[in-house]
């Protein structure tokens, strides 16, 4: 074996050179196929996040005028109720339609869950059929639904039981709560899909001994389930926050004709409508950029935030 | 809140789940019905009190009022041309980079993965005032490319297919074809491709509903009627109205989400086995 190796040797090493082109131009070719979400990334996501930074340290309007004007964008900010309104709702907002519909999920994915239930595939579908239309299009479904004057809910629901119509729009606490129902209808189903999927790779034998053991539905949903949902759930708390921060299209819809203001008080601008606001209606693209930066820190230390405290929970579950 | 062991057993679940999954189905289409009751009235017959709970006869009227406030029409085809090419772009670049992260042995490979499924984490959103004057320099405003190009990729994408390819190509078939001489794409092409066919096509159909429905971006670059997409077409509508015409708008609404409604109906069960897929792997 040895002794053919080394006959063999000189003519192969005249080949030596071609074989390591080819070489070459096999080992570029992974990078090749995985350039292209680089290249397109790092043009319209990498490198606009960065130089909002920069942008946000000037004084720059849509014609390309600009003065630097370092922090005082941010310091503005910072003391600008406008701001600080605007984070409130959004906070308010997501906290109304995330927490609700995480758990609502959770409930909706073990009534799916149930061993031997029919028309599965059906059920499953339906749940998630709110999914296909798009953020406008539920924006002006409820928009209609809860009208003052002539809205169904007002008028089968609010006025029989108050006896009195609500102007949604109007009030704080009740904008938020129309327009996180909309997010409610359209992502619950999803994540209850996203639950489901985790719950039937529980292991059946985890159940079983719970039920050896005496534990009701309840305490094995409590002690069995949620633990083992435990980094699904921290996932999809994750994901809607980092969604749900940036909410933007309902809101809009629902203040109707009055655009990124939120309502006649601002009542329900959020982060991403006032950004939009300052921006593309003002045209300040340096104060937009500041909010934006504003907007990036908040999602982050909330996403963190939430993924502790989540972590938190479903370990005391356990 | 859970109904009694003992349902479980045999028969299946009792009536309570099969009555609770009910009212979530209405709770899930009565906004549609509505939609369409309101679409195919007039809107003073929808602001009697108490409205009129059935759909009317105007439908098509609606539809034609829509037609001729907006050209929706155009907005529609905007919208069909954007979403499929960016579909079809970012499903072949996905598998393709999926198939290297997969199959291809080389120098930071887990490196370029991790950073790909960071970006994820990121809320590209806020980058739009930088990426308005980009697309505003490269003349691309009003231009569908200014939604198409950015378009073409996605991490979720990449991430799916790298899963796909793990699970549905083993490792010898690919030694196989290179001991036969195929090359890294042949052997994409020819062994590749066809086992991932039907992760792909979910992949098609998420990409194409979500650029379908995509709204803030599309606000942001497109201010001339005819290179509106569906949606700001819509907000269009919205806005256009002295009066709040709902029965125009939402006429509009039924007419842009139909050709999503479609695609669900029939691909609806991949759909839900692919986020369940995702779900499980994510």
């Amino acid at each position: 074996m040895t002794d053919t190796t080394l006959a063999a040797r000189p003519p192969d090493e005249l080949i030596i050179p071609k074989k390591s082109l080819w070489d070459r131009v096999r080992k570029t070719a992974p990078y090749a196929y995985v350039s292209p979400f680089f290249v397109i990334f790092s043009i319209f996501g990498a490198f606009p996040i960065l130089y909002t930074f920069w942008i946000a340290m000037h004084d720059w309007n849509p014609i390309g005028e600009k003065e630097f004007t370092g922090l005082e964008n941010f310091s503005n900010l910072i003391t600008d109720p406008r701001f600080w309104n605007a984070t409130k709702n959004t906070f308010s907002i997501w906290f109304i339609s995330t927490i609700p519909q995480l758990i609502l999920a959770l409930l909706l994915a073990t009534l799916l869950n149930r061993q031997l239930l029919k028309m599965k595939t059906g059920f499953r579908m339906i749940v998630l059929s709110p999914q296909v239309t798009s953020v406008l299009a539920v924006g002006i479904i409820f928009t209609q639904l809860y009208g003052r004057d002539y809205g169904l809910i007002n008028t089968f629901v609010v006025e029989p039981i108050t006896g009195d119509r609500i102007d949604y729009g109007v009030g704080t606490w009740s904008s938020h709560i129309a327009v996180s129902t909309m997010v409610m209808w359209r992502w619950t189903g999803y994540n209850s899909l996203i639950y489901l999927s985790a719950m039937q790779a529980i292991p059946r034998s985890l159940y079983e001994c719970a039920s050896i053991d005496g534990a009701s539905p309840f305490r094995q949903f409590v002690h069995v389930t949620i633990p083992q949902l435990r980094s699904t759930i921290i996932f999809t708390v994750i994901v809607s926050t980092i969604g749900g921060m940036q909410i933007f299209a309902e809101p809009l819809v629902f203040s109707g004709i009055g655009g990124a203001q939120g309502g006649n008080r601002r009542q329900f601008q959020t982060l991403t409508m006032f950004l939009y606001e300052q921006g593309f209606e003002r045209f300040k693209f340096g104060y937009a950029s500041a909010i934006a930066w504003a907007l990036f820190l908040l999602i982050v230390t909330f996403a963190m935030l939430n993924y502790l405290v989540t972590r938190r929970i479903s370990q005391d579950a356990s | 809140m859970m109904p009694k062991r003992k349902s479980r057993v045999g028969k299946g679940p009792g009536i309570t789940t099969y009555v609770l999954l009910l009212l979530v189905a209405v709770l899930s289409f009565f906004p549609y019905y509505w939609m369409f009751v309101v679409a195919s009235n007039d809107t003073s017959v929808i602001n009697e009190v108490p409205p009129r709970l059935v759909p009317g006869d105007r439908f098509m009227e609606n539809v034609r009022t829509v037609f001729n406030n907006v050209p929706f029409g155009r907005a529609l085809l905007n919208s069909a041309i954007v979403a499929s090419l960016a579909a079809l772009a970012q499903t072949f670049f996905s598998a393709l980079a999926g198939y290297a992260f997969s199959k291809i042995q080389f120098k930071g490979r887990n490196v370029l993965f991790v950073i790909i499924i960071a970006t994820m984490m990121v809320p590209l959103q806020l980058g739009v005032v930088p990426q308005f004057l980009l697309i505003s320099r490269l003349g691309w405003v009003n231009d569908l490319r200014a939604l198409i190009v950015p378009g073409t990729v996605s991490a979720f994408g990449v991430f799916w297919m790298r899963q796909a390819i793990d699970a549905a190509v083993p490792d010898e078939l690919i030694q196989a074809a290179r001991v036969d001489g195929a090359g890294t794409f042949r052997t994409f092409r020819s062994i590749v491709v066809p086992s991932i066919r039907p992760q792909a096509s979910v992949l098609a159909l998420f990409a194409f509903m979500f650029m379908w429905n995509d709204f803030f971006w599309p606000l942001i670059v497109l201010n001339k009627q005819d290179a509106f997409t569906v949606q700001v077409a819509l907000r269009q509508v919205q806005e256009q109205a002295y009066v709040t015409d709902y029965a125009i708008q939402m006429a509009g609404t039924i007419v842009g989400t139909v050709p999503l409604f479609i695609v669900f109906l029939i691909f609806g069960k991949q759909i839900v086995g692919g986020i369940m897929e995702g779900a499980l792997k994510g």
